[in-house]
């Protein structure tokens, strides 16, 4: 017994062991490609952080003092307030409507309207971002579109230069990101509504519940993974803007609609100071990080 | 099992983790980035004679202004062995990334470079005073070419030449003199008192008096304009070459600041100001809308063909009669990369362009710009009664005054996008002092400077 087990377990731990490194080698292209595009600059990006360095000459260490600068900074730090502004109309914008929209859609019978619907919604998510930016500050624009429709309706009192007012503008560029991320929002819920038992729609209906009742009780609960995916998508979209902001406003007026992205382009690429740029960078990674990982969290939990 | 299970899964994230830290630590630990001395240039023989082997240069220059283009083609037509490749890049992108593309291992020949910024103290750029002494420049004007000039702690103004122009700028007012008839107006203002009478009176029949956009921060043509007539030149220079301890804000600047917040109180300025940038405010000023707006000679030929005899363009008013005028004006400017293989041809081509004839009337005819070199060299001629001809009239008077200052975005890399825009943005629509707008670009530099 004792003789014959010896080589059946070190058999067996061989064979574990080719098993792991035909692994290896299965993961090794994505893993080769996830070290040299994503770990490496990552580390890279750490390191400069602790430099003061123009990019080209020489470099000097500097310690913890770009992390300094980045948190005294009241420009810096106005630019994470408005990042966190745009998660309103990044994230809980898109998601509920999404969420309203798809339980619509849903309830529309299949065909032409349902399908039109769901084209009409998706489209703007196959716009490029810098597209959409440079069209919607058109319609934006003094004499755009928006103010057009306002004075038709009456309303001409209302408008203004919405990207150029200094208490409009960060709600404007956050509107077009509503305006892109509610068809992604909508069909991927859609999907998510699919997959849903019908038999429990059923059940709450016999139970006599209405509309609302059927959503809170059988498509909401149905729809947590889709949700809790979309928070994280869109979060990292608001708070790593960037396409909207460049084409729109730049930032301005003033720095009303000032993002970490446009700070840290800004301060790498035209003042050349790469060593604060990669600090920032660095403080946006852990702040995305630190936002995105309790709602992982979260729904893994409410999964058991 | 599962406990078990468990843990060896946390042992081997702890693993990984160390791992990571251990790479980290070992990066961070490893040489610092970026090279530690500059590199030299590499030392060709000088030499003013063309060659006859074929050669390819390539540019790099801004989008918008086609100089290079028909310049490249002449000289190509002149000279058939040497031709050019001219890419093109948005002045935000070409200021950006002008240094990487000046450090890559194949950098263009030439570059439109409008802030040296540390390019000179890494070495990335050709030090033209071999060729200054072979072809003659000492004929030129040394004031023109003084901004070109960066000395050992990187201030420019003196010390050796790194660039030079392709036509100087100037600038001035547009008026609108249709509206301008309206409103009673018969001559250019000789003061800024009569210059803000004028807006005064347009404003009270109805008409914009500044035709101006913010949105990428144009409009400080018309604050650094306001400040010139206050401050004194030379302070401002200094500020704008980075000499040590000299600073902007001084009285001069905030008077000039704070006459902007007055003019923006009265609303002489557009109320979209912040969402209009360069193209629209010019096209809506064409499309004859504001009775006056500031720009330079480089849009003399555009305005004239849309606007016809409608407009005239002349210097911004001195604060009191007589007293001599202040205008903002630079070189289009240029550099030879340090890297370059073919320096002596593409300076061969930049000394062309101050002395050819040819190259120097298109120098006018493009840019209307004066082409600058040695000022007893036949000038290029302009239509009469053109604005091209008014601009080069313009540029003669400057000259002859000596008033003369460059653009203040040209004082640090990152200061125009990172102070001068925003809050001119804020003084423009009267959300700031003259004194506050002065304070914050002035913080912004000194820290910017201080790294």
């Amino acid at each position: 017994m004792t003789t014959s087990i010896a080589p059946r377990r070190a058999a067996a731990h061989s064979a574990a062991r080719r098993g792991t490194l035909v692994g290896w080698l299965f993961a090794a292209p994505a893993l080769i490609a996830y070290c040299a595009f994503v770990i490496y600059p990552l580390l890279t990006g750490l390191q400069y952080s602790f430099y003061r360095w123009n990019g080209v000459g020489p470099s000097e260490w500097v310690g913890i003092n770009n992390y300094v600068r980045v948190f005294t900074d009241p420009d810096l730090l106005g630019s994470i307030r408005n990042a966190f502004v745009l998660i309103a109309f990044f994230t809980i914008v898109p998601v509920a409507a999404g969420l309203v929209l798809a339980t619509l859609i849903r309830s529309m019978r299949p065909g032409f309207f349902s399908s039109a619907s769901q084209t009409i919604l998706f489209l703007p998510q196959i716009i490029p971002l810098a597209a959409a930016g440079i069209g919607w500050s058109w319609m934006y624009a003094q004499t755009g579109a928006v103010n057009q429709l306002l004075s038709a309706v009456g309303l001409g009192s209302l408008a203004r230069p919405w990207l150029g007012d200094f208490q409009t503008a960060l709600p404007a560029v956050g509107l077009i990101g509503s305006w892109v991320l509610t068809g992604l929002c909508t069909v991927l819920f859609l999907t998510g509504i699919g997959k849903i038992d019908p038999s429990l729609y059923e059940a709450v209906r016999l139970d006599g519940a209405n509309w609302a009742r059927e959503f809170v009780t059988v498509t909401i609960p149905g729809l947590r993974q889709e949700i809790a995916v979309l928070v994280t998508i869109t979060i990292i979209a608001a708070l790593s803007s960037f396409d909207i902001i460049y084409t729109t406003t730049l930032g301005g007026p003033g720095r009303a609609t000032l993002v970490p992205g446009i700070s840290i382009y800004r301060i790498g690429f035209t003042q050349s100071e790469v060593g604060l740029a990669s600090a920032f960078g660095i403080v946006l990674m852990i702040l995305v990080l630190a936002c995105v990982l309790p709602i992982q969290r979260l729904a893994r939990v409410s999964d058991r | 099992m599962a406990i078990f299970h468990t843990r060896a899964a946390t042992r081997r994230r702890i693993a990984a983790v160390v791992a990571v830290a251990t790479a980290s630590v070992l990066a961070l630990a490893g040489c610092a980035p970026g090279s530690s001395a500059p590199t030299t240039t590499k030392s060709t023989a000088v030499t003013t004679t063309l060659t006859s082997k074929k050669v390819h240069l390539t540019i790099a220059d801004e989008t918008g202004f086609p100089l290079t283009d028909k310049l490249t083609a002449e000289f190509t037509a002149q000279h058939p062995n040497i031709t050019f490749t001219v890419t093109r890049d948005t002045f935000q992108n070409l200021t950006a990334n002008a240094p990487k593309l000046l450090a890559s291992s194949t950098p263009p020949d030439l570059i439109r470079l409008p802030m040296i910024g540390d390019t000179v103290k890494d070495g990335l750029l050709a030090n033209l005073d071999p060729y200054f002494a072979a072809y003659g420049w000492d004929k030129w004007s040394a004031s023109q070419l003084a901004p070109l000039r960066v000395n050992k702690d990187n201030v420019r103004g003196s010390g050796s030449l790194y660039q030079l122009g392709l036509g100087y700028s100037v600038t001035g007012i547009y008026m609108n003199t249709k509206l301008a008839a309206k409103v009673g107006i018969t001559a250019p203002p000789a003061t800024l008192a009569e210059l803000e009478s004028d807006m005064a009176a347009a404003k009270a029949k109805g008409i914009l008096p500044l035709m101006e956009g913010d949105k990428d921060g144009v409009v400080n043509f018309v604050v650094q304009a306001a400040m010139n007539q206050y401050a004194d030149k030379t302070q401002m220079m200094n500020w704008i070459m980075n000499v040590k301890g000299a600073s902007y804000n001084t009285p001069g600047n905030v008077k000039g600041a704070d006459l902007i917040r007055k003019w923006a109180d009265a609303g002489y300025f557009p109320s979209d100001i912040n969402a209009i940038d360069y193209p629209t405010f010019v096209s809506r000023f064409q499309a004859g809308e504001g009775l006056f707006t500031f720009n330079g000679n480089w849009a003399a030929a555009d305005t004239q063909a849309k606007m016809g005899n409608g407009v005239t363009f002349f210097l911004v008013p001195p604060a009191t009669a007589g007293a001599p005028h202040v205008a903002m004006g630079a070189a289009n400017s240029f550099s030879v990369a340090a890297k370059s293989a073919h320096i002596n041809e593409i300076v061969y081509f930049l000394n062309w362009i101050h002395t050819n004839a040819k190259a120097r009337q298109i120098v006018l005819d493009v840019t209307g710009a004066a082409p600058g070199g040695d000022p007893t060299e036949a000038q290029p001629t302009a239509a009469p009664g053109s604005l091209t001809e008014q601009a080069l009239k313009m540029s003669a008077q400057i000259g002859s005054e000596n008033g003369q200052v460059d653009f203040m975005s040209n004082a640090t890399a990152g200061i125009y996008a990172g102070a001068i825009i925003p809050e001119s943005q804020l003084l423009v629509t009267g959300k700031i002092s003259g004194q506050e707008f002065v304070t914050k670009v002035q913080d912004f530099y000194a820290q910017e400077l201080a790294g």
